[in-house]
C-alpha cells in the first residue's frame, strides 16, 4: 500500500480513522488546510484522481492506488498553474488561508460551472475578499499593477509579498511546520453553565498510553488575568483563570492533557472523572440586574475592575449633555424604538492554536495565530513570573482575525504545558471550540430616543445599551464605550444622553470583533435618523448633512472623555455623501421582478476614530544592506489586512526605491521594539507611521552621509531612484552601504498613537423584499470609504469589500443560537452561515479624495469601518421598501415574514 | 476529521463476509457525514465499497440505485427521454447544501440513512415512489417505501445491524410529468421546504412535501385538486408539529412556504395541462 502525492510515492500508512486532509499534511503538504475540518469550507480541498474532494472528508486509506495533487503539486513542473497565476494577478485573497482550496476548484470548473460561480463556489468559504477579486481571478482579471518606478510605490495597487507563497501554498501559517516530537494538548471543557468543580479524578487519563500530563487549575498560576489584550491592562476586568475552580460557561476549559497523539490526549479527556456542583445559571442578560439573579462573579470586586460584581455589573457609563427629556418634548418630531443586534463569530478560518517550546537557552517560544505577539509575550512573562526577554512570541502569516485573535485563548496553555512537561508541545482549536469556547461579538439590546426640530436639526439624542459580554469582562467596557462614541458624536446635538451597561452572563464570552460596538449603535441611530427624516420629509441625505459634524465641530459623546486628541487630520464625510447619492442615481430598473417584490433604498454612515484611545504604540526599524536593500523590521502582523504591503510600500516610497529592495521582517517579539498590535485599524495608521518615521530618519542619514562625502549640505542633498543625488552627482545606495561598512545605515521610528484622525464610511443599498415570501435580494451595494489618500487602492477596495460581505453575513443570514441551558446550539459552518460567493453582491467602492495630516503620508485607516454601516443601511432599504422598521438582523425571510404576512396578508 | 477512536476497518466483498455487527461499528458509504462530525462512539468502519454494488442499473420496470451511488453518478445519468420527470434529478442534486466536491463522494445511500429532513435524495425518490431494499441484519431482506423509510428527523426504520442496499424506482414514476420548487434562507442554502409534484396521464396529482416536515409527506389526488382543496388537503395532512424548526427556518414560515410552493405546483402542472 502506497500513495501517490503530487508525482512522488510515499510509502506510509495512514490511520484506520485518520482522513486525507491530516495525513497530507503530516506528509509535510501544508498547502491542505483546515478551515472546518467538516467538509463546509473548502479550505482543505484537493485532486484526487484529478476531481476536487474535501480531504477533511475522504478517508485516507481511499487514497490509496489514487493519485493526488495538492496546491503544492499543481503547477506540476512548469512551478505555476494558470490559476495560481490568474488569483496572483488578480489578488484574488487576503489572509490567503482558503485560496489553496479555492485554486483547486477554481482549476477544476468546466465552462458551465464558470459561468454560475455562485453554485460552483458553494463549498468554498472565503472570510476576507467578499468574492469580487476571487471572481475576477476566475475571469482573469488583472488587478495588480506591473512594477513602478522608485520611489512612486505608495499609492499603487502593488501586490502582496506574500502573494506568490501563498497561491503555491507555500505561505507559512501557524502550524505549517513540522511538529514531529512535539506533544499535543486537549482540553477537557464544561458541560454546565455554571459549576463548581468539586474534585477532578486523572488517575485513569493519566493510565491512557502516551498521556505525559493532565493539566487542572490546581496546577494553573492563581493570577486574575483577562483574555483581552490591550496596550493597557486597565481597560479590561481581572476575572479570568487560565484553569479555573469554578466554570462559568458551557464550553469553559476545566483540564488540559498533553499527550503523545492527539487521539491519546482526547481518549485521557473522555477519561476524566470530574465532580461539578452545579450552580444556578444566568443565561438571559435582561434579567443579569434583576434581584436575585445567579452572580456570575460573585468573588470578584471593584478592584478587580469590575463596575459591580454583585449586580453582573462589569462595566457601565451614564452621561448627559443638555436636557434631552426636555428637548425631546419640545421636538417637531421624535422616534423611539429598541434594536437588537445578535450573536455573531469572527469565523476567521484559522482556529486559535499554536506551539511552544523551550529552547537551549531557557527561553520559552510560542508561534501562535494572533493579531497581538507583543501584548501575549506580556501576559505570558506576567503570569508565569518570567523576564519578559525569556519569553518570545511571535506569527507566522495568520488565517484572519477580526479582532478575534486580539485574545489571549490558548497561549496560556500552550506556555503552561511546556513549561510543565518541558516538551514541545501543540494545541490546535477545533471549529467547534471556536464556537462554544473563544469569543464572539457582543449581542446589544440598544434603546434610543432621537427628535428633530422642524427645519430637520437633531434636538435630543438618547441611547441606553445593555451589552451581554458573556462569562468573562474580555472588551466589555471599551465596546461599550465605543458603540456610544462615534454612533452619535458624528451629529451636532446639543441634548445627547446615554446609559450602558455590560453584563455577564453564563454564556460564551464576547469579545473584541471588527467594528468594535460601532456596527451594533448604529442600527439603532441610523433608523432614528432615517425616521425623523421621513417625518420631515425630507432626504436621508440632507438630513444627515444638516446635522453631521464637519472640520471644526466638537465631536461630542457624553460622558465627557479624557481623551481629548481625535482631531479632524482630514474630513471626506461629505464627499462620501455625495458620492454614494450620486451612485444610488444610476441604473433605477428592477428587471424581471414581480409586483410582489418591494423595492426601497437606505443609507447609514459611520465615523470612527483611527486609533484606539490610551497610547497604542509601534516600533520600527530599517537599515540599509550591502546589496542596497533594506531590511525593515514591524512589529505589527499580516492577517490579510495588507499591511505588509503598504509597509513596504511606505518605506520604498521614503527611500526613493521599489518595494522589491524592501526586506520585511514583523510580528516576532524576537526582533525587538513593541507594538501594541494590529487591532483598532492601527496596522497602517500607527505602524505605518512608525515605519514612515524610521525610513524618514534613515533618509536624513543617507543624505547626511553623501554630503559628507561631497562636502556639501545634506539640505541640498535628495534621494532618488536607489541613490542619494545633488545635482548632477549621485551615490548610490550599494556605494552607500559600501561606504558606511563598520557603521551600517540604520534608523528607528516609534509612533504612540496619537494624535488621532478620523475617518468615515457612507453605505448605501437598493433592495427588493418579496412580501410574499420574506426574500430579500439586494439590487445595489455602493460604499464611499474616507481613507485619506489611499495607499494601495486594489487592497483599500478589498478591506471595504470584505467588510461589506462580514457585514451582510451579519446582517442576513449569521446567529449563534444560544439554547436556554446557555450551550450554543450552531457550532458549525452548515448551521452558522457564512456568506458564500452567491450571498454576496458586488459593491461599487468610491473613495474621497482627502489627505490626512497625522496618518503616514497622508493615509488613514480602513479595516474595521467598511464593516460598520451595512446592517444599519440594510435596516434602512428594508423599512424604505416595506415600510416596517425591522429592529432585529438577521434579516432572513423566515424572520421577515411574519409582519409581513400582517401587513400584506398571504398571497 | 480524524475519527482517532477506529481502529479497524473491515473490507467486505460479499454480502456473506458482512462482519457480525457490533456497538461501535458503522457502514461507511461515502462518509462525508461520519467523517463531518465527531464519533467517538465509534470503533470500527465497514466500508461498502468492495462490494462493488453497480451504481445505477435500468431493467424493464425500474431504475434501480445502489446505496453506494453517489450524487454525482446520478446527476451524470443518461435519461431516456421519455422520462419526463428527468429534470427531477439535478434539480435535486442542485438542492445540496453541499457542492459539487461533495457529490463526488457522497451517497444516495448515505443521504437516506442521514435522513435529515433536508435530504434532497429523500425528495427525489419519496416523489418517484422509491422503494428501498433492506438487508436486515438477521439475513433476509426488508423492502418499504422511501416515504415510510424515513420516519422523523434523522430517525428511520433501520434497526441495528442493517444495511440499506438499494432503491428502486419504478419507471412509470419516471415518465410522469413532474413540477419542482424549493426555498430556502439563502440562494444556495439548506432547504427549508422542497416540494415535488407528479401528475399521471389520467389526471392523478400527487405532491411530495419534504425539507418542511420532519418526514416526508405524500399527497394523492385522483383528480386535479383546486387551490381550496390543496390547501385543506395539506392543512389537514401536515399537522403543525409536522413542520420542521431548525436554524434554517422556523416552522410558520416552512407552513407558508409549503402552501405558497404546493399551489405554485399545481399551477405550473394544471396550467400546462390545459388543453
Amino acid at each position: 500500500m502506497s500513495f501517490d502525492i503530487n508525482g512522488r510515492t510515499f510509502p506510509q500508512q495512514p490511520r484506520a480513522g485518520q482522513c486525507l486532509r491530516t495525513f497530507l499534511r503530516d506528509l509535510g503538504h501544508f498547502g491542505v488546510k483546515k478551515g472546518c475540518d467538516a467538509g463546509d469550507c473548502g479550505a482543505c480541498t484537493v485532486l484526487l484522481d484529478g476531481e476536487p474532494v474535501h480531504s477533511c472528508l475522504i478517508p485516507a486509506f481511499r487514497a490509496e492506488g489514487r493519485s493526488v495533487t495538492t496546491i503544492e503539486g499543481l503547477g506540476g513542473d512548469s512551478g505555476t498553474h494558470p490559476m495560481q497565476q490568474a488569483f496572483l494577478a488578480a489578488q484574488g485573497f487576503q489572509c490567503g488561508f482558503c485560496t489553496a482550496g479555492m485554486i483547486l476548484t477554481c482549476a477544476s470548473l468546466n465552462q458551465a460551472q464558470r459561468t454560475d460561480l455562485g453554485s460552483a463556489l458553494k463549498g468554498n468559504i472565503c472570510r476576507c475578499t467578499g468574492y469580487r477579486s476571487i471572481e475576477d481571478a476566475v475571469l482573469g482579471k488583472i488587478n495588480v499593477e506591473e512594477t513602478v518606478e522608485a520611489g512612486a510605490a505608495f499609492g499603487r495597487s502593488l501586490p502582496a509579498p506574500a502573494g506568490p507563497d501563498v497561491v503555491r501554498g507555500k505561505a507559512p501559517y501557524t502550524f505549517d511546520t513540522a511538529t514531529d516530537g512535539f506533544l499535543h494538548v486537549k482540553l477537557l471543557r464544561s458541560p454546565h453553565a455554571h459549576a463548581k468543580i468539586v474534585a477532578i479524578d486523572k488517575s485513569e487519563a493519566l493510565a491512557v498510553p502516551g498521556v505525559h500530563a493532565v493539566l487542572t487549575h490546581e496546577d494553573a498560576p492563581s493570577m486574575l488575568i483577562s483574555t483581552a489584550r490591550h496596550e493597557k491592562d486597565w481597560m479590561d476586568p481581572e476575572d479570568t483563570r487560565i484553569l479555573d475552580d469554578v466554570v462559568r460557561f458551557i464550553g469553559q476549559k476545566v483540564a488540559a492533557v498533553v499527550a503523545e497523539s492527539e487521539a491519546s490526549a482526547e481518549e485521557a479527556c473522555r477519561r476524566l472523572k470530574v465532580s461539578y456542583e452545579v450552580l444556578p445559571a444566568l443565561i438571559d442578560p435582561e434579567q443579569a440586574m434583576a434581584p436575585g439573579a445567579p452572580i456570575v462573579h460573585p468573588d470578584r470586586t471593584t478592584a478587580n475592575r469590575i463596575a459591580d460584581p454583585q449586580r453582573n455589573l462589569a462595566a457601565e457609563t451614564h452621561g448627559e449633555f443638555g436636557d434631552v427629556a426636555a428637548a425631546l418634548a419640545a421636538s417637531a418630531v421624535t422616534f423611539e424604538g429598541t434594536f437588537h443586534s445578535h450573536r455573531v463569530q469572527h469565523a476567521a478560518l484559522e482556529t486559535h492554536g499554536g506551539l511552544a517550546w523551550l529552547d537551549a537557552s531557557g527561553v520559552l517560544n510560542v508561534r501562535t495565530s494572533t493579531q497581538v505577539p507583543f501584548l501575549t509575550r506580556r501576559a505570558l512573562s506576567d503570569i508565569f513570573g518570567l523576564p519578559m526577554d525569556k519569553v518570545r512570541v511571535f506569527c507566522e502569516r495568520v488565517g484572519g482575525g477580526f479582532g478575534g485573535k486580539q485574545e489571549m485563548f490558548v497561549e496560556d496553555i500552550l506556555a503552561l504545558a511546556a513549561l510543565r512537561t518541558g516538551r514541545p508541545v501543540k494545541l490546535e482549536l477545533t471549529r467547534e471550540e471556536q464556537f462554544i469556547a473563544t469569543s464572539t461579538r457582543h449581542p446589544m439590546r440598544v434603546h434610543i430616543k432621537a427628535g428633530a426640530d422642524a427645519a430637520g436639526k437633531l434636538t435630543a439624542l438618547q441611547l441606553d445599551v445593555l451589552s451581554n459580554t458573556g462569562a468573562y469582562g474580555n472588551h466589555a467596557g471599551p465596546v461599550m464605550f465605543h458603540a456610544l462614541a462615534e454612533s452619535i458624536s458624528v451629529y451636532n446635538c446639543p441634548n445627547k444622553k446615554v446609559d450602558g451597561a455590560a453584563v455577564y452572563t453564563n454564556t460564551v464570552p464576547a469579545g473584541a470583533f471588527r467594528g468594535y460596538g460601532l456596527p451594533q449603535a448604529l442600527i439603532a441611530v441610523e433608523a432614528a435618523i432615517d425616521e425623523l427624516a421621513r417625518q420631515l420629509g425630507i432626504s436621508p441625505y440632507d438630513m444627515r448633512r444638516r446635522n453631521i459634524v464637519k472640520p471644526g465641530d466638537p465631536m461630542l459623546a457624553p460622558p465627557p472623555s479624557e481623551f481629548h486628541d481625535v482631531l479632524y487630520g482630514s474630513y471626506g464625510l461629505d464627499q462620501c455623501l455625495e458620492l454614494v447619492e450620486r451612485a444610488m442615481q444610476d441604473d433605477r430598473g428592477q428587471p424581471g421582478l414581480s409586483p410582489e417584490w418591494l423595492v426601497g433604498e437606505g443609507i447609514a454612515l459611520t465615523m470612527i476614530d483611527t486609533v484606539p484611545p490610551a497610547g497604542h504604540f509601534a516600533d520600527a526599524t530599517i537599515a540599509l544592506n550591502d546589496d542596497g536593500g533594506f531590511d525593515l523590521t514591524v512589529g505589527t502582523a499580516e492577517f490579510g489586512n495588507g499591511t505588509s504591503t503598504v509597509h513596504r510600500q511606505i518605506a520604498a516610497t521614503t527611500l526613493a526605491t521599489t518595494v522589491d529592495k524592501i526586506r520585511l521582517r514583523q510580528s516576532d517579539t524576537a526582533h525587538g521594539g513593541h507594538d501594541t498590535g494590529a487591532y483598532g485599524s492601527a496596522g497602517t495608521f500607527v505602524a505605518g507611521k512608525a515605519t514612515h518615521a524610521a525610513a524618514l530618519q534613515l533618509a536624513a542619514g543617507l543624505k547626511a552621509a553623501a554630503a559628507a562625502a561631497w562636502l556639501c549640505d545634506a539640505e541640498s542633498c535628495a534621494l532618488a531612484g536607489d541613490g542619494v543625488v545633488n545635482g548632477a552627482r549621485r551615490i548610490s545606495f550599494v556605494d552607500l552601504a559600501t561606504l558606511g561598512r563598520g557603521s551600517p545605515f540604520a534608523a528607528n521610528g516609534h509612533s504612540g498613537g496619537t494624535p488621532r484622525s478620523v475617518g468615515f464610511n457612507v453605505h448605501g443599498f437598493r433592495v427588493a423584499v418579496n412580501k410574499g415570501t420574506g426574500e430579500l435580494r439586494i439590487l445595489k451595494s455602493v460604499q464611499a470609504a474616507d481613507a485619506g489618500v489611499v495607499a494601495n487602492p486594489m487592497q483599500c477596495r478589498g478591506q471595504v469589500e470584505g467588510g461589506v460581505a462580514q457585514a451582510l453575513g451579519a446582517a442576513l443570514y449569521e446567529e449563534m443560537v444560544i439554547d436556554t441551558d446557555g450551550r450554543v446550539s450552531n457550532p458549525r459552518f452548515r448551521d452558522y452561515h457564512l456568506p458564500s460567493f452567491a450571498d454576496v453582491p458586488r459593491t461599487d467602492v468610491f473613495f474621497a479624495e482627502t489627505s490626512d495630516t497625522i496618518g503616514p503620508l497622508g493615509a488613514k485607516s480602513m479595516s474595521e469601518s467598511p464593516y460598520n454601516p451595512v446592517a444599519a443601511a440594510l435596516g434602512n432599504a428594508v423599512a424604505d421598501a416595506t415600510g416596517i422598521r425591522f429592529t432585529a438582523p438577521p434579516f432572513k425571510p423566515d424572520r421577515l415574514f411574519p409582519a409581513l404576512l400582517e401587513k400584506f396578508g398571504s398571497a | 476529521m480524524d475519527l482517532n477512536t477506529i481502529t479497524a476497518v473491515a473490507h467486505p466483498q460479499t454480502r456473506a463476509q458482512l462482519p457480525a455487527w457490533t456497538a461501535g461499528d458503522a457502514w461507511l458509504a461515502g462518509g462525508t457525514w461520519l467523517f463531518s462530525e465527531p464519533q467517538v462512539h465509534l470503533r470500527r468502519l465497514i466500508d461498502l465499497t468492495d462490494l462493488k454494488w453497480p451504481a445505477l442499473t435500468i431493467t424493464d420496470s425500474h431504475l434501480s440505485i445502489a446505496a453506494t451511488c453517489t450524487v454525482a453518478q446520478l446527476d451524470g445519468l443518461a435519461c431516456p427521454p421519455d422520462w419526463l420527470a428527468a429534470p427531477l434529478i439535478g434539480q435535486c442534486c442542485r438542492a445540496f447544501l453541499a457542492s459539487f466536491k461533495i457529490w463526488k463522494t457522497a451517497t444516495v445511500g448515505g443521504n437516506l440513512c442521514m435522513s435529515l429532513p433536508a435530504g434532497p435524495m429523500i425528495s427525489l425518490t419519496s416523489a418517484l415512489d422509491g422503494v428501498c431494499t433492506v438487508w436486515k441484519a438477521g439475513g433476509g431482506e426488508q423492502k418499504l417505501p422511501v416515504v415510510d423509510f424515513v420516519t422523523g428527523n434523522q430517525r428511520n426504520r433501520l434497526m441495528p445491524g442493517d444495511l440499506l442496499r438499494q432503491i428502486d424506482i419504478p419507471l412509470a414514476a419516471l415518465r410522469r410529468r413532474s413540477a419542482f420548487r424549493q426555498i430556502s434562507l439563502a440562494p444556495v442554502g439548506r432547504s427549508a421546504a422542497l416540494l415535488i409534484g407528479n401528475l399521471d396521464a389520467d389526471g392523478a396529482l400527487a405532491l411530495t412535501i419534504t425539507a418542511s416536515t420532519v418526514r416526508p409527506i405524500r399527497l394523492r389526488f385522483p383528480k386535479p385538486p383546486d387551490t381550496n382543496a390543496l390547501r385543506a388537503a395539506i392543512s389537514d395532512e401536515v399537522t403543525d408539529e409536522l413542520y420542521h424548526t431548525d436554524i434554517h427556518g422556523k416552522p410558520l414560515w416552512r407552513k407558508h412556504m409549503t402552501l405558497r410552493l404546493a399551489e405554485e405546483i399545481r399551477g405550473e402542472l394544471l396550467g400546462m395541462a390545459r388543453p
